[in-house]
């Protein structure tokens, strides 16, 4: 690794004063990301700054009213092992034990999840190919290279990468919120608004600027939470990025749905939300396998497959309908 | 654990600037407390094999995929390869080197041996450190993305073999040991 210089923060406001002066300073918290990116000399922060010492940001909280409220330090494990969280939004402890290994899960911090870069392996090349997201202005490897694990959706000329959180698609289903503290004083993210696409600035992946740093994650209390479930298919069964997942959440009126929530990772720059599905899921019978399949469709008429990925439009759709049926066998 | 007094923090706090980057940490490693300087870009592994001597955590792919560096930290299994040195001041470390007792092999330890769950070796020490660990997840009742139904309390009556394989997945053996250690870990789980 590079060279830098380490501290700990001792107190928030210090912390996001230091991060908004300093273009060269990075947070650590979990680390798992961060210093992977270092090796690869994809981030080369000049100063570190440990934010684990920061006060009251490790909690969970399960609120009065049926939601959770995560400290932005709280481990992935925490969360996975939390009864209340299994019990209320089984979707988030799935996603969170489908992700990484024990050992990175003990590490990983919920902010530094959905904080994660791109696998794309242009990007994390050491070798220092062509990569927007890289170095912004020298070209995208993967838009006519290997891009078998790239986007479906939203992609643009300049980044075909995905976003690798399954965290991340478990809480846009959700409708969560980021609560971020920046120079200007705290503010609630919605979740679907926290990732961005990649337009002509991929190496920009979610909306945070400098000086913002995340303090928890709010998931609001939902009829459709404990009815939920994340699958995630991949080349091999255990530790390894998603090819395609889906988080699905329904709530169920004598075995028709009244509202369902859908979202897929692995097919874009962001947590992809299918908005068009979710309205015409609404009072179909969770038995017509055919209904459900039509409401699946809707949302992939803007579905644009790469070279090596095309297999992931009719894999995505099997994905979000098998997610869809074992949510609602839980409803 | 009662955390190991700190030399460091006063010291480190608000040196960005500073001209010497260098750190200085005191962990307890094995129930030895140990100080170290160095520079902050060291890795745990690195700390723990170069300065301190402690050869028996492995080296292999220095990118958090292989586990062959699984070590506790306050008791939990973690990469020491994907974490910093300088960021574990306070804490309590075990290695492989600390698992024995009195001259007696950890359980786990000798259910390796008796099931013949290692061939080379390499990454041997990350296993069982990792099955330790692993083992007290389950106690605590963790479910895994084997559990069919997360919601409900997990305890060691289900940790079958699908179970073993998904939470030690994060261990990969290069020979291919994953029967024996799958054995190996279920009969020191049982046994526990």
């Amino acid at each position: 690794m590079h060279p830098f210089v380490l501290a700990s923060a001792n107190d928030p406001e210090t912390a996001i004063a230091n991060h908004a002066d300093d273009p060269e300073l990075a947070f650590i918290a979990g680390g798992t990301d961060l210093i992977g990116l270092m090796k690869d000399r994809a981030a080369l922060p000049r100063r570190l700054l440990d934010i684990n010492t920061l006060p009251d940001m490790a909690g969970i909280e399960a609120l009065p009213d049926g939601g959770l409220r995560i400290g932005a330090l709280a481990r992935m494990s925490d969360v996975a092992a939390h009864p209340d969280a299994r019990r209320r939004f089984p979707v988030i402890a799935e996603a969170l034990l489908f992700a990484a290994s024990g050992q990175l899960r003990n590490m990983a911090s919920m902010g530094g999840n959905i904080m994660q870069r791109t696998r794309c392996g242009y990007f994390r090349d050491e070798d220092d190919l062509p990569c927007n997201k890289r170095r912004p202005g020298s070209g995208c490897s993967a838009l006519h290279g290997l891009n078998r694990n790239h986007a479906i959706f939203g992609w643009s000329e300049s980044c075909v990468a995905t976003n690798p959180s399954d965290l991340a698609v478990a809480l846009a289903a959700l409708d969560a919120t980021v609560t971020v503290r920046g120079p200007a004083g705290e503010r609630a993210i919605p979740f679907t608004d926290f990732h961005r696409l990649p337009g002509d600035t991929p190496e920009r992946d979610n909306v945070l600027g400098r000086g913002d740093l995340i303090v928890s994650i709010e998931v609001p209390a939902r009829a459709e939470g404990r009815a939920s479930h994340y699958l995630k298919i991949r080349d091999r069964e255990s530790y390894e990025f998603a090819l395609v997942s889906a988080a699905a959440a329904v709530a169920v009126d004598d075995g028709r749905i009244r509202s369902a929530r859908l979202a897929l990772g692995g097919v874009a720059h962001k947590p992809w939300r299918l908005t068009a599905t979710e309205a015409a899921l609404r009072g179909a019978s969770l038995a017509d396998i055919e209904a459900l399949r039509s409401a699946i469709a809707a949302s992939f008429t803007e579905a644009r497959p790469l070279a090596h990925n095309v297999f992931k439009v009719e894999l995505a759709q099997r994905v979000a309908l098998r997610a869809l049926q074992m949510a609602g066998a839980r409803a | 654990m009662n955390p190991v007094a700190s030399v460091a923090r006063d010291a480190r706090a608000n040196s960005m600037t500073h001209d010497d980057p260098r750190v200085t940490v005191s962990v307890a490693v094995n129930a030895r407390v140990r100080t170290m300087t160095m520079e902050p870009r060291t890795t745990l592994l690195d700390a723990l094999r170069d300065e301190l001597g402690l050869t028996g955590t492995k080296k292999a792919c220095d990118r958090g995929e292989c586990g062959a560096c699984t070590v506790h930290v306050d008791g939990r299994r973690v990469l020491s390869c994907m974490t910093l040195a300088a960021m574990q001041d306070g804490k309590h470390i075990t290695t492989i080197e600390g698992l024995e007792r009195d001259g007696n092999l950890h359980p786990v330890q000798n259910a390796f041996i008796e099931h013949d769950g290692f061939q080379c070796g390499f990454c041997t020490s990350g296993q069982i450190m990792s099955a330790v660990a692993m083992i007290e997840e389950v106690k605590a009742g963790w479910p895994s993305a084997a559990t069919t139904d997360v919601a409900r309390p997990f305890s060691i009556a289900d940790l079958s073999a699908a179970e073993i394989r998904e939470r030690m997945s994060g261990n990969l053996c290069r020979c291919a040991c994953y029967p024996n250690i799958v054995d190996a870990v279920a009969e020191a789980a049982a046994r526990s």
